[in-house]
């Protein structure tokens, strides 16, 4: 592992630059995953029809292929901006279809009894809303939701390997390639520097799941 | 669609109805501007020009059975490398299933740890691993069918997908009534029938949709070869024929409709199987629905 240490200042820069995808990434997929799952139980036909566009779109493309249509695609249509904001757009786009699904499955799970019942006792839409529906579905969300985003964590390699430079993954192709180094050895460290990243990520998750469990 | 409407909103009145009528109108023509912004900018690039979609879309095109060809072959490699992975992480996470619900409490816990421990690196990160670094601890791969990237694609896919199915497996075991097992143990079958013959192939049906739907996400994968190494799977064709015809939009669009159709009828399949156990079934109290949260996004 001598090849890891020797160069660990370099892997904490890619580590800090991969940790700054992926929370750039996961705020703008949460925001644009819970707007896309608005459009898609919203009652205005166009906005569903969007929603379900968008959902089966970006789910069902390789995110590599999204990645290049971000890069080839929007310098067409006049957006030239850094690969690292493409290949940021890139994951967010992708993520957040994922996100939309998480959230209009846990809205879904909530039995439409719940929404009778509030709207019987004489709430109005949005105190039913807050008061019955979300904080219901919001925990029947957290799981499938973690696991998106824990999914996105490690998606964000991909965009390393797309060339957005400076994150763990081109830490570990500028060892290789421009100073040598063997590859078995500096990806094993690329590889750590990543579950430093998903194990607590999937421990803090647990947790989560289980302060927010209900029993149904 | 009516069932959210139920749950999030009345039935609407008249006044409701005109609003939404209203948003259905600006929610249009927002739409609309959105996309003739995008169809003017394409257009004023010139990328609408048949110079660019001739070969993909005019039969009568020079190159058009060329790039399909390319194309043909793109599909087919992504989808051997699919079955082939699939089959092997359905078989190896198994045995991992199989391993971890008969050992001990405290032999399974390396067990434990390797399932973690793979469950929680990049796909890509495997995939380059397998491909590159093989080679280098003296397993080679080039007299195998396929080829050494083939193979190492192969690897990579399986050692990331085979500990989900070995979830998705030990989850399905899980999800039966007791009774079966005890019931298979009382008429004299041992723990390893009992498994065997008894109880993974109830799971196997209860899971079919969760493995149905993982096969889309190992689909997807193989397109990660692209930035490790050269093997014509559909995105790696695709790229070729941008470097040959230079139009990248035109031909990512294909590849990309290509992706999605088989993705989605994949996933249509998923769910309609899915339905079709929940229908068919009474004692399914436990199946179907548990599993789908195996899809995790990756």
């Amino acid at each position: 592992m001598s090849p890891v240490i020797e160069n660990l200042d370099l892997y904490v820069d890619g580590f800090l630059t991969s940790l700054s995808i992926i929370v750039v990434a996961m705020i703008g997929s949460l925001l644009l995953g819970t707007l896309i799952a608005a459009f898609r139980v919203s009652p205005v036909p166009p906005l569903r029809a969007f929603g379900t566009f968008w959902v089966s779109t970006f789910r069902n493309t390789p995110l590599s292929v999204v990645l290049f249509f971000c890069a080839f695609g929007l310098p067409e249509l006049g957006i030239n901006r850094t690969f690292y904001f493409f290949g940021v757009l890139g994951l967010i786009l992708y993520t957040s279809a994922f996100v939309c699904e998480a959230i209009r499955s846990g809205i879904n799970s909530v039995s439409a009894g719940q929404a009778e019942a509030a709207r019987s006792i004489g709430l109005n839409f949005s105190q039913s809303l807050r008061f019955v529906v979300l904080p219901q579905a919001l925990r029947t969300v957290v799981p499938p939701l973690g696991s998106v985003i824990i999914a996105m964590f490690k998606n964000s390699a991909v965009v390393g390997a797309f060339g957005v430079g400076g994150d763990l993954w081109s830490t570990g192709q500028t060892l290789t390639s421009a100073r040598g180094y063997e590859t078995l050895p500096i990806f094993i460290g690329v590889a750590i520097g990543f579950l430093l990243i998903t194990l607590p990520a999937g421990a803090v998750l647990q947790v989560i799941e289980r302060k927010v469990a209900i029993a149904r | 669609m009516s069932q959210q409407e139920t749950v999030l909103f009345d039935a609407q009145g008249p006044k409701a109805r005109r609003r939404t009528m209203i948003g259905t109108v600006i929610g249009a023509l927002f739409l609309l501007a959105l996309a003739v912004v995008v169809v003017l900018r394409l257009a004023g690039q010139n990328q609408f020009s048949m110079e660019l979609w001739g070969p993909l879309l005019n039969p009568g095109n020079e190159n058009f059975e060329l790039v399909w060809g390319v194309i043909g072959e793109g599909i087919v490699n992504t989808i051997k490398a699919a079955l082939v992975a699939m089959t092997l992480s359905v078989v190896i996470g198994t045995l991992i299933a199989v391993a971890r619900l008969s050992l001990g409490r405290y032999a399974r816990i390396p067990l434990i740890g390797f399932v973690e421990v793979f469950r929680g690196l990049p796909v890509v990160v495997l995939v380059y691993l397998s491909v590159r670094a093989l080679p280098d601890v003296g397993i080679d791969l080039r007299g195998w069918p396929g080829g050494q990237v083939f193979w190492g694609l192969i690897i990579g896919l399986t050692a990331y997908n085979m500990v989900i199915f070995a979830e998705v497996v030990r989850a399905g075991v899980a999800s039966l009534p007791r009774g079966q097992r005890e019931a298979a143990l009382a008429t004299g079958l041992t723990n390893g029938q009992a498994m065997r013959l008894i109880l993974l192939p109830q799971a196997f049906r209860v899971m079919l949709p969760a493995i149905i739907s993982q096969l889309v996400v190992v689909l997807k994968d193989t397109s990660l070869v692209v930035f490790v190494a050269n093997f014509d799977e559909l995105l790696s064709q695709g790229e070729s024929i941008i470097r040959n015809l230079g139009n990248p939009i035109q031909t990512f669009t294909v590849i990309a409709l290509l992706y999605i159709a088989i993705n989605y009828t994949l996933g249509r399949l998923a769910q309609w199987v899915q339905a079709r156990q929940a229908r068919g079934s009474t004692a399914k109290a436990t199946g179907g629905d548990d599993l789908v949260p195996v899809r995790d996004g990756a």
